[in-house]
Parts: structure tokens; C-alpha cells; sequence
């Protein structure tokens, strides 16, 4: 495992590439499980034990930060600590520093999972973690900007490639909204109240909230995009000036669109109407690289009937294309009325979060492990598992969305429906009861992704066992 | 003549289109067609004699 593949000139860095690799494959499993086992709670709600450890309230945040933080930040930490040192054909900058970014991102999602399910939380959505651990964050977070610009600094290219861009905003804009929406007064080792108040504390929450989506699972994962769909299809990104324009218009106008999250409450109508209108004008340089993307297969459509990893790629791309243009009529603030409050919103989210997130990293991982490995571009274990893969992400991403959209409509439909003397058609409960079977299916198409996430790490465990072929054959 | 906070949010706008403005031309200005070409390159540049399809 210590032996670099001979094919890499300037000696990279892959230890740390390798690390935060096999560590997104352990993550997701772990952070998919809870999630299916929340989503059994929803439908069979003695699922949770009677146990106040395996309350949804408290295994819901553990879930979403396993996945996002866990599973998504090992993705996108090692992907572009690779992609940094290929592109810059530079090694990579300080290897202790690097080795500190890793084990310092475990020890922070092991925090995680020891005081979520404990109850103690700061209750802000995405940013539950308490201050000692929001503290070790920001100084992971500090020596990972360190890593990546110092690479950056000493790169032998004259540009630096569009990925890193897109990284580069992912890791300034990740601060930024770390440092100030966890900015707390401590009043004991576990507990801390926010420096905001109100409506004030609402906005900053979801000007992180929607920032998080916008740079953690946008930004960085576009960067991903734009190495691993040309590399995996070999052949330059479709139009290199598009991703400029992309990239300029995607980062300055996701940092308003955030207010679309208090549509209807106390915050000021104005500002409500700013994030409407802003999260609008984001389709356009979101489907921008969406078609990016895809068009980069143009002329070689063929590749996609049989090269699995690139199905990920490009069905990730897909599904991104859908759930950036379902998130801006969300936003509009009549269609919201309908949508807020129900699963439609999670169903959205998954579209985003399996559909985008986790394919794209899956495909990328796939790319990447032969090569970490010392084999070939492709050469893992078995391609066929790879399909059975990609088909088991598909049937099950689609399940979960259409059975929360039915839900979301439904729940919508009944909230606001009213009798010809004003009251309500139906209680709340009626509204739960009805639920149960899109409950069930989302329990299934859940749990379909995540046994597909098994079938890569057995796929992902024999080829690190296999003889490396690269280095056998230079030697021979 | 007073000015306000609408002025503002005018000027806002109208800053922000000229920069979207300037990035465009920036990007598809035809001088730097060539170097944006080479910059799309750059993922290969570690295979060697392999090149990307055109």
C-alpha cells in the first residue's frame, strides 16, 4: 500500500487520496443505514426500540451528517486532494498537514456520532455539532485550505484547471459559513447558545443551511464533475469557456438563496421576494453545467451503453439537471405554500443527495481506486457488480423521490383543504396515516441504494487485494 | 438630490449585469481561445503519450 504506482511522475501524494477514499465507502454504508433505519421509524415506529439513543430526533441529525459531512466530505477531501495534485502537476503541499486533514475529519465524525445520538445538539439543521467539535472543524478546515492552496501555489501549469476552482470555492465558502453561523456563547463543555436572536438567528441559519447545499454539495461535486466525466469519457470538458461563465455565475448568485427556507414567516417580505428571485436566475448556470457535463459525451454516446462508471456520471448529471430545476420552483413562494412542511422537500432533497451527490462520488470513487491501487483506468475487481451498481442507485433513488412526491402532494392537498363552512377537511393524523405506504416504498427504494453501496465495498475490497498491474509491467 | 437606498439596489443591479457581462466576454473573447483550449487539456497531461479523443 506504501508503494506509489510508477506511473505517477512527480510522486504524488495518494496516501492521503487512498485514506479518504476507502473512508467514503465505510461512511456511506454507515451513514445510508441510519438512514434506512429512520426511514423503517417513519413507517414502523417501534423500530426505534423504545430507546432515547435511537430516537428519529436524535438519529435524524446523525444521519444527515454522516452522509453530508461523513460520507460527502471524504468524497470530496480526497477526490480533490488528488485532483489538485494532477492538474497542477505538483505534489501535494505538506504530507503531516495532509495526514492531520484526515485523521482530524475522522475524529470529528466520530464526535458526531458519539454526542448526536447523546441529545447534544445546537438544534441548528446541518449544524448540530457542538462548539469543542465546531472548533476542531475549523481547524481541519483551516489545514485543508493550507493543503489544497499551497498546492495550488506551487503548481507547474500556468492555469489553474476548472475543478480546482470549483474546490476552491467550496473550501472559502465552507468556511466563511461554518465560522459565522456557529459563532455561540459556551455555557458548559456541551452546551451553547447562538450569538443570534429571532428572526436574525433563522436567516443566518439558512443562509448557512442553503450555502451548504449550494458549496458543500454543489461546488465541490461540480469539481468533481469536471475532472472525472472527461477523464472517465476521455475527452475534454464540452466547452472549457462555459465552465468560466458557469462557475462566476453559480458562485455569486447561490449566497441569496437562501431566505427561500422562511417563505411565509417573520422575515421581511422583501428579502423573501430576493430569495425567490435569486433561487430563479440559479437554473440558468445550473443546468449551464449540467449540459456541460453531459455534452462532453457528445460524438460518443456510445461509451454510455457500456462503460458503468460513466452511467454514474452521467445519470448523476441527470439527476442533478432535475432536482436544480424542481429546487427553483420550490422556491417560488405560491408553489411553496404547497410544498414547504412536507416530504416533498425531503424528496427533493434526496433527488439532489442520491441522485447527484452520492452517484457522481460512487462513479468517481470507481475511477479512482484502480488507479490508487496501482491498476489500470477501469480495471476494477468486476465491472458487472459495477452495473448491478448502478442499476440498484437508479431503481432505488427513483423509488424514494416518487414515493415522497406522491407524499408531498398529498400531505400539501390535505393541509389546506377546507370545508364549505371553513374548517378543515382533515386532521393532522389523517394526514400521517395516509402517508404509511409512500412510507413503505421509501423504506424500500432506500434500502435497495444502500445494499448497492454493499455490493461496491465488496467490489471495492477485492481490488485492493488484486496484483498491481501498472508496476508488474514496468518491471517486467 | 437625495439619494437612497433604492439608488443602491439599482446601482447592484446594474453592477452586477456588467460583471456577468465582463465574464462572458472575458470567456469567449476569441484571443483566448487557444489558451482555454490548452487549460481543457489539462487533466490529460499526466497520461503521457495518450491523448484525449478530439
Amino acid at each position: 500500500m506504501s508503494d506509489l504506482p510508477a506511473y505517477h511522475p512527480p510522486n504524488y501524494n495518494l496516501k492521503v487520496v487512498r485514506q479518504f477514499t476507502i473512508m467514503t465507502v465505510v461512511w456511506g454504508i454507515v451513514g445510508m443505514l441510519v438512514g434506512v433505519l429512520i426511514a423503517a421509524q417513519l413507517a414502523w415506529p417501534a423500530m426505534n426500540f423504545n430507546s432515547e439513543y435511537l430516537h428519529f430526533g436524535r438519529l435524524r441529525p446523525l444521519h444527515t451528517n454522516a452522509v453530508i459531512f461523513a460520507f460527502g466530505g471524504c468524497a470530496l477531501m480526497g477526490t480533490s486532494l488528488y485532483i489538485v495534485q494532477l492538474t497542477c502537476q505538483a505534489k501535494l503541499f505538506s504530507a503531516r498537514l495532509a495526514s492531520f486533514v484526515f485523521w482530524g475529519w475522522q475524529l470529528v465524525i466520530v464526535s458526531a456520532a458519539i454526542t448526536l445520538p447523546l441529545g447534544l445538539t445546537t438544534s441548528k439543521e446541518y449544524a448540530e455539532l457542538e462548539w469543542p467539535i465546531d472548533i476542531l472543524i475549523t481547524l481541519v478546515w483551516v489545514a485543508y485550505a493550507i493543503v489544497f492552496f499551497g498546492t495550488i501555489a506551487q503548481r507547474k501549469t500556468r492555469h489553474i484547471y476548472v475543478a480546482n476552482w470549483f474546490f476552491a470555492a467550496f473550501i472559502i465558502a465552507v468556511a466563511i459559513l461554518h465560522v459565522v453561523n456557529s459563532l455561540a456563547i459556551p455555557v458548559t463543555f456541551t452546551k451553547s447558545y447562538s450569538v443570534y436572536a429571532g428572526t436574525i438567528d433563522a436567516m443566518v441559519q439558512w443562509w448557512y443551511g442553503h450555502n451548504a447545499v449550494g458549496f458543500f454539495l454543489t461546488a465541490g461535486f461540480l469539481g468533481m464533475m469536471y475532472y472525472f466525466v472527461p477523464k472517465q469519457a476521455n475527452r475534454p470538458i464540452y466547452s472549457y469557456r462555459l465552465s468560466v461563465v458557469h462557475f462566476w455565475a453559480l458562485i455569486s448568485i447561490y449566497v441569496w438563496a437562501g431566505p427561500h427556507h422562511l417563505h411565509y414567516t417573520t422575515l421581511p417580505d422583501w428579502v423573501q421576494s430576493l430569495g425567490m428571485a435569486m433561487s430563479l436566475i440559479l437554473l440558468a448556470p445550473s443546468w449551464g453545467g449540467m449540459i456541460n457535463g453531459i455534452m462532453t459525451l457528445s460524438g460518443a454516446w456510445d461509451k454510455l451503453r457500456t462503460d458503468p462508471i460513466l452511467k454514474f456520471l452521467v445519470v448523476s448529471l441527470s439527476f442533478y439537471g432535475m432536482s436544480t430545476f424542481e429546487g427553483p420552483m420550490m422556491a417560488i413562494k405560491s408553489v411553496n405554500s404547497l410544498s414547504h412542511y412536507t416530504d416533498w422537500t425531503i424528496g427533493h432533497v434526496h433527488s439532489g443527495a442520491l441522485g447527484w451527490v452520492a452517484m457522481i462520488s460512487i462513479g468517481a470513487m470507481y475511477h479512482l481506486i484502480p488507479i490508487l491501487w496501482g491498476r489500470k483506468q477501469g480495471q476494477m475487481y468486476s465491472e458487472k457488480l459495477i452495473e448491478m451498481h448502478f442499476w440498484m442507485a437508479t431503481i432505488g433513488t427513483v423509488l424514494y423521490i416518487a414515493s415522497m412526491w406522491v407524499n408531498g402532494l398529498m400531505q400539501g392537498l390535505m393541509w389546506r383543504a377546507v370545508n364549505s363552512d371553513g374548517t378543515l377537511t382533515y386532521s393532522f393524523v389523517e394526514s400521517v396515516e395516509a402517508s404509511l405506504p409512500g412510507y413503505i416504498v421509501r423504506f424500500i427504494g432506500g434500502g435497495i441504494f444502500l445494499s448497492g453501496m454493499f455490493v461496491m465495498a465488496y467490489n471495492v475490497w477485492k481490488t485492493t487485494r488484486m496484483p498491481q498491474q501498472l508496476v508488474a509491467e514496468k518491471a517486467s | 438630490m437625495n439619494v437612497d437606498i433604492t439608488d443602491f439596489r439599482g446601482l447592484a443591479t446594474i453592477f452586477c449585469a456588467l460583471a456577468f457581462a465582463a465574464v462572458v466576454f472575458w470567456a469567449y473573447g476569441p484571443s483566448r481561445k487557444q489558451y482555454f483550449d490548452d487549460a481543457a487539456q489539462l487533466p490529460f497531461t499526466d497520461q503521457g503519450e495518450e491523448k484525449a479523443d478530439e
